[in-house]
C-alpha cells in the first residue's frame, strides 16, 4: 500500500513536470524566443554565475576557517612540522590562484553576457601575455618544488646510527611488531619459517635474533630517532601513521623503511588536545581485502628514560618459548640459553 | 518539413560518393562502418555504462554516508551481497569501488568520451568522408562491446567482480586466497581489459591514420581545430601507453595462472609458504602507471579540445593562443610518459628517483596552467551566449582549476607522503580528470546533438541539468578535501575502528545526500537526450553560428558526409567578430579573397596565392569534365 501510495505520488509528479515543460516550449514558440540569438535565460544564466561565486566562495571560507582544528590532526614529529608547512604554503599560494581565477572565470559571464549591437573583441594572442603566463608560473613552481625536494631528501635520507629499529610486519588484517631488543639489530627472517609459533618467520639460527621481542604497543621513545623497518606477510599494506606524518607501502618480498623522530609524548598529546584516552594510531592506506579499515595498531610515545625501563622489562622470543631454540645446532641453542639466564637476573 | 526537403537534396548531386547503397537495419544502426553511427553507438553505450558506475557508487556512498542504513531494499539487485541485518558485504564494499573506477575511466570516459567524438569528429571537422578504415572502426566498436559484456557479465559472478581496486596491485589481484574477487571476477576483469585494449587501439590507429591522410584541401596542420589536435594527441598517447597496460596484465595472467613469479615473492597467506619467490610487486606497478597516468590525460584531452571549441563558439571570439594551445597539448602529451612514479612515492621507490619524478610532474602544471588563462582570456571581452554546452564548458574550466591546483599539493613528494591514498586524492582526480572530463563529454553531446540527430535538445533542461550537477558535483567532492587532510583513508568499509578518523559523519552524510541529488539530477539529461531525439526541435543548418566544417553538411548526412565535392578549406577555425566583417563569424569554406572588408594584412597577402589556387583547380575541373564526357 505505502510503495504504491510512493509510487502515484512520483508519477503525478513527474506529469506535472512534464506539462510545465511543455507548455514552457510551446510559450517559448509562439514568442518566439528560440529564434533568437540568445534568450532571456542568457541573463539567468551570467545571474547564477554570480551567485553561485559569493555562495561557494563564502561557504569555503567559512567552512575552512570553522573547523580548521578538526581537520588539520596535530603534529607529533619533527619531519611532519617540515611537511605541514609545505602543505600550508602551497595550500596559501593555490589558493590564491584559486580564487584569483575564480573571480574571473564567474565574473566575465556575468560582464560579458550576450548583446546584440556589440561585438566581441578579436584578440587572437598576445605573446607578452603569454610568455609573462608561462614564466610565472614555473617560476613560482620551481621554488616550491625545491623546498619540497629539500624536505624529502631529509626525509628519506639514511636513519641516524642511533636509531632504535622496530620491524612493523603487516598481514592481512593486523600488524606485527618486532623490537631489535638489546642490541639494536633485527634478527634475520625467512617468509617459509613463518607458522603459529613464529609469526614473523624469524630465523633463530642468527644470534642477532635472541633478543628480539614483540610487543602489542609500539612504543617508542621522545626525541630519538626510531627507525620503521616494514614488511607485508602476504599482500601489499600501507603504515600510515597520521599523527607523525608517516607513510610507507609494506610490500611482500621488498623491504622497505622510514626513520623519524617524535617530539610529543601521547601525555603530551593527550594534554594538548584536552582527550584523556587519545592514542597515536597506525592505520593501512594501501587496499588488501576485507579487513582493510581494521588494521588498528596503537604508538605510545614515552620519555627516552620510560622507554628504556620499558625495554628492560621486554622478554624476547626465545624466553617466552623455548621451542623456538629447541632444534638448534648444540653451540648456538647454548648461546640462546646464556642469554635467556642472564635476562632473568 | 524542413529535415525533409534538405536531405532530399543532399541525395541529388551525389554522384562522387561510392558508398551510395541502401543499408539494412543491420548495416545501418549495428554492423555500421559509418563514423557517425559508430560514434553514437559509443556513446550510447557510454550512457549506459556512465549509470550502472554512479549507481554502484551511489550504493557504496550509501555505505559511507549512512552506516547505520538498512540496505534491505536493495536486496532485489544486490542479492546475497546485503546480509541479514541490512548491512553491505565489505568485500562486495571494495567490489563496488573497484567496479566503479574501471567503468568509469575506461568505458565510460575513454570509450564514451574518446571513442564517440573522435569517431563523430575527425572526419566532419577535417573534411573527410569517413575513417580511413572504416572496417578497423567497426572492429573497434565491437571488440569495445564483447568487452563491456564480459566486464558487465563479471558483475553477476558469485565471488562478485574484481576487488583489488582499479589499479588491481598483485599480489591482492593475483591471490584467490586474498580476497574472493581475485577468482574469476578478476579473471573476466583481465579479459575484458585485454579486448578494451584491443579496441583502443584500432581506434587509436585509425584516428591518427586519419588526421595526417584525410584532411581536405587547405586544411593544414595549422588550420585543424583545437578539438582534433587533442583528439589527435589523445590517439598517440593511447597508442604508446595501452600496449604497456597489455604487458602488465599478461603477465599478471600468468603469475595467476602458470606459476610465475613477475610480480610474486616471499607471499605467506592462508597458513601456508607460496613457492614463489624474486617477483616485485612494484614492478606491476611501474607497468600499470605507465599507462595509467598518461589514461588520465587520455580521459581529460579530448574534454580540453571539446571545451575550447565550444568556448570558443559561444563566446563568439578566437581561442586566444591557438598555438599556445597546440604547444601546451604537446607538452602535456610527452610529458604525460614521464610522471608515473608520482603515483608512487611511497611505494618503497628510490627516493631519488621520487626527487626526479616530483621534478618532471610539476613541469607538467605549466602548460595546463597556460591552457586555463588562455580559457579565462578568451571569455575576456566576449560576447558570451550561454548554450548548455558553454555552460558545462565554463564547469570544466572551474572544475580543472580546483582539482588542478591540488595536484600542486600531491605532486609534491613531501607534502604527498600524508596525503598519499587519502581522500585528499579522491577530491583531486574526481574533480580535474573525472568531473572535467564528465563535463566535456555533455558539453560536446549538447553541442553537437544537432549534427547528430538533426534535432535540438531542449535548452531549459540542459540548464537545469547544468546547475543541478555542477553545484551537485562540487558538494560532494569539496568536503572530500577536508576529510582528506584530516587523513581519512581511501576505499574503506568504515571509519569507525580508528578514532583519528572517527568523526566528519555529518560530512560524509552530507556527500552522499549530494551524490544522490546529482546522479538523480542526470536522469534529465537521459530524458532530454533520447526524447530530443525524436521529438526534439529540427535543428537549423548551423545553429551555433559555428565556423568548422561539420555545419557545412547537409542536416542529416549520409554515409560520406557531403553530398558533393568535400569543401576546401581557406581560413583557420576561429574568425569570429573579425573587424569588418559582416557577420561575427566566417566559416572555414569562405575564400579570404571574398572577405576583403576583414582580412588582416598578412591574409591580403595570401590572397593572392589562393587566387593562383583557384585558378588551377578550375583548369584540373575543366579538364576532368571534357574526359569524362
Amino acid at each position: 500500500m505505502y510503495g504504491f501510495l510512493i509510487a502515484v505520488g512520483v508519477l503525478l509528479l513527474v506529469s506535472i513536470i512534464w506539462m510545465v515543460y511543455r507548455i514552457q516550449t510551446l510559450v517559448s514558440v509562439v514568442k518566439g524566443s528560440d529564434k533568437k540569438i540568445a534568450s532571456g535565460s542568457n541573463k539567468i544564466n551570467a545571474i547564477m554565475f554570480l551567485l553561485f561565486l559569493v555562495a561557494a566562495g563564502f561557504l569555503f571560507f567559512w567552512y575552512s576557517f570553522k573547523e580548521y582544528e578538526n581537520y588539520q590532526l596535530p603534529i607529533a614529529s619533527d619531519h611532519g612540522i617540515v611537511t605541514d608547512r609545505l602543505f600550508w604554503i602551497t595550500t596559501l599560494v593555490t589558493g590564491i590562484v584559486f580564487i584569483a581565477t575564480h573571480l574571473l572565470l564567474f565574473i566575465f559571464p556575468y560582464r560579458y553576457q550576450y548583446k546584440e549591437n556589440k561585438r566581441a573583441d578579436f584578440f587572437p594572442h598576445n605573446n607578452k601575455l603569454e610568455v609573462i603566463w608561462t614564466a610565472v608560473p614555473a617560476l613560482v613552481l620551481t621554488i616550491l618544488i625545491v623546498s619540497g625536494w629539500k624536505a624529502w631528501t631529509d626525509i628519506t635520507s639514511p636513519a641516524p646510527e642511533n636509531a632504535h629499529v622496530v620491524e612493523i610486519m603487516g598481514y592481512q588484517f593486523a600488524w606485527d611488531i618486532r623490537y631489535a631488543g638489546k642490541d639494536n639489530v633485527l634478527g634475520d627472517f625467512d617468509y617459509r619459517l613463518i607458522n603459529a609459533s613464529n609469526s614473523h618467520g624469524v630465523d633463530f639460527t642468527d644470534k642477532n635474533a635472541f633478543d628480539d621481542f614483540s610487543s602489542p604497543v609500539v612504543v617508542i621513545p621522545k626525541g630519538e630517532p626510531v627507525l620503521f623497518k616494514i614488511r607485508a606477510r602476504d599482500v601489499l599494506h600501507s603504515v600510515f601513521a597520521p599523527h607523525f606524518r608517516l607513510k610507507m607501502d609494506a610490500v611482500p618480498g621488498m623491504p622497505t623503511r622510514f626513520w623519524f623522530v617524535a617530539n610529543k609524548t601521547t601525555d603530551e598529546m593527550r594534554a594538548e588536545v584536552g582527550n584523556e584516552e587519545f592514542e597515536y594510531e597506525i592505520a593501512c592506506t594501501e587496499i588488501c581485502g576485507r579487513g582493510h579499515n581494521s588494521m588498528r595498531r596503537v604508538i605510545k610515545v614515552v620519555e627516552p628514560a620510560e622507554y628504556q625501563s620499558w625495554l628492560a622489562e621486554q622478554r624476547p622470543f626465545i624466553e617466552q618459548n623455548p621451542d623456538l631454540i629447541a632444534d638448534l645446532p648444540a653451540e648456538l641453542k647454548e648461546l640462546a640459553e646464556i642469554q635467556i639466564s642472564e635476562n632473568k637476573k | 518539413m524542413a529535415e525533409a526537403s534538405i536531405t532530399s537534396h543532399g541525395a541529388v548531386s551525389h554522384g562522387h560518393d561510392d558508398h551510395e547503397h541502401h543499408d539494412s537495419f543491420i548495416t545501418k544502426y549495428i554492423f555500421s562502418t559509418d563514423h557517425k553511427m559508430i560514434g553514437k553507438q559509443f556513446l550510447v553505450s557510454g550512457i549506459f555504462w556512465a549509470l550502472i558506475g554512479g549507481f554502484l557508487s551511489i550504493v557504496f556512498r550509501l555505505q559511507l554516508g549512512f552506516p547505520d542504513m538498512d540496505l534491505s531494499f536493495l536486496r532485489p539487485i544486490m542479492g546475497g551481497w546485503i546480509d541479514e541485518a541490512g548491512k553491505l558485504d565489505p568485500n562486495f564494499y571494495l567490489a563496488l569501488v573497484t567496479m566503479h573506477g574501471t567503468i568509469m575511466v575506461f568505458f565510460v570516459l575513454t570509450a564514451g568520451l574518446s571513442g564517440t567524438f573522435s569517431n563523430f569528429l575527425i572526419p566532419l571537422q577535417i573534411g573527410a568522408r569517413d575513417m580511413a578504415s572504416g572496417f578497423m572502426n567497426m572492429l573497434s566498436y565491437w571488440f569495445f562491446f564483447l568487452s563491456s559484456v564480459i566486464m558487465f557479465v563479471s558483475l553477476f559472478l558469485e565471488n562478485g567482480p574484481a576487488g583489488g581496486g582499479w589499479v588491481v596491485y598483485p599480489p591482492l589481484s593475483a591471490l584467490e586466497q586474498a580476497i574472493p574477487g581475485s577468482g574469476l571476477g578478476m579473471t573476466l576483469w583481465l579479459v575484458s581489459m585485454t579486448f578494451f585494449i584491443v579496441s583502443s587501439l584500432l581506434g587509436g590507429i585509425n584516428y591518427i591514420t586519419t588526421v595526417i591522410n584525410l584532411r581536405t584541401k587547405g586544411m593544414s596542420f595549422s588550420r585543424l581545430p583545437l578539438t582534433i589536435w587533442a583528439f589527435f594527441l589523445t590517439a598517440v598517447i593511447g597508442l604508446l601507453s595501452f600496449p604497456v597496460l597489455f604487458a602488465a596484465a599478461l603477465l599478471l595472467v600468468f603469475d595467476r595462472s602458470f606459476g610465475t613469479s613477475f610480480y610474486l615473492a616471499d607471499i605467506y597467506i592462508a597458513g601456508e609458504a607460496l613457492p614463489n619467490t624474486g617477483g616485485s610487486a612494484v614492478l606491476y606497478q611501474h607497468l600499470f602507471w605507465f599507462l595509467g597516468h598518461p589514461e588520465v590525460y587520455i580521459v581529460l584531452l579530448p574534454a580540453l579540445g571539446i571545451t575550447s571549441e565550444v568556448i570558443a563558439t559561444n563566446a563568439r571570439k578566437p581561442i586566444f593562443g591557438y598555438q599556445a594551445m597546440i604547444i601546451s597539448l604537446l607538452g602535456i602529451t610527452v610529458l604525460s610518459f614521464v610522471v608515473w612514479a608520482h603515483h608512487m612515492f611511497v611505494s618503497g621507490l628510490n627516493p631519488f628517483l621520487g626527487s626526479i619524478f616530483m621534478f618532471l610532474t610539476l613541469i607538467i602544471a605549466v602548460p595546463s596552467a597556460v591552457k586555463v588563462f588562455n580559457y579565462l582570456t578568451t571569455l575576456w571581452r566576449g560576447n558570451l551566449i550561454f548554450t548548455p554546452a558553454m555552460l558545462f564548458s565554463i564547469g570544466l574550466v572551474s572544475f580543472f582549476i580546483s582539482g588542478g591546483l591540488t595536484g600542486i599539493h600531491l605532486g609534491n613528494s613531501a607534502i604527498d607522503i600524508q596525503l598519499h591514498d587519502t581522500y585528499f586524492v579522491v577530491a583531486h582526480f574526481h574533480l580535474v580528470m573525472g568531473s572535467a572530463a564528465f563535463f566535456g563529454l555533455l558539453a560536446g553531446v549538447y553541442h553537437w546533438f544537432p549534427k547528430m540527430f538533426g534535432r535540438m535538445m531542449d535548452a531549459r533542461l540542459g540548464y537545469i541539468h547544468f546547475w543541478l550537477t555542477f553545484i551537485g558535483v562540487y558538494m560532494v567532492f569539496f568536503p572530500m578535501h577536508y576529510i582528506g587532510i584530516a587523513g581519512f583513508p581511501r576505499r574503506y568499509y568504515s571509519w569507525t575502528n580508528f578514532e583519528f578518523s572517527n568523526m566528519y559523519t555529518d560530512l560524509n552524510m552530507f556527500v552522499s545526500a549530494a551524490a544522490i541529488i546529482t546522479f538523480v539530477a542526470q536522469f534529465i539529461f537521459i530524458f532530454n537526450f533520447f526524447y530530443s531525439m525524436y521529438r526534439g526541435r529540427v535543428a537549423s543548418l548551423n545553429p551555433w553560428r559555428s565556423n568548422t566544417l561539420e555545419w557545412t553538411t547537409p542536416l542529416h548526412p549520409k554515409h560520406g558526409n557531403w553530398p558533393g565535392e568535400i569543401p576546401t578549406v581557406y581560413r583557420w577555425p576561429y574568425d569570429y567578430s573579425k573587424p569588418g566583417a559582416k557577420e561575427d563569424f566566417i566559416p572555414q569554406t569562405i575564400p579570404l579573397s571574398s572577405t576583403p572588408e576583414s582580412n588582416l594584412p598578412h591574409e591580403q597577402e595570401l590572397v593572392k596565392l589562393e587566387k593562383e589556387i583557384m585558378k588551377e583547380e578550375g583548369e584540373v575541373l575543366v579538364a576532368n569534365e571534357v574526359k569524362e564526357k
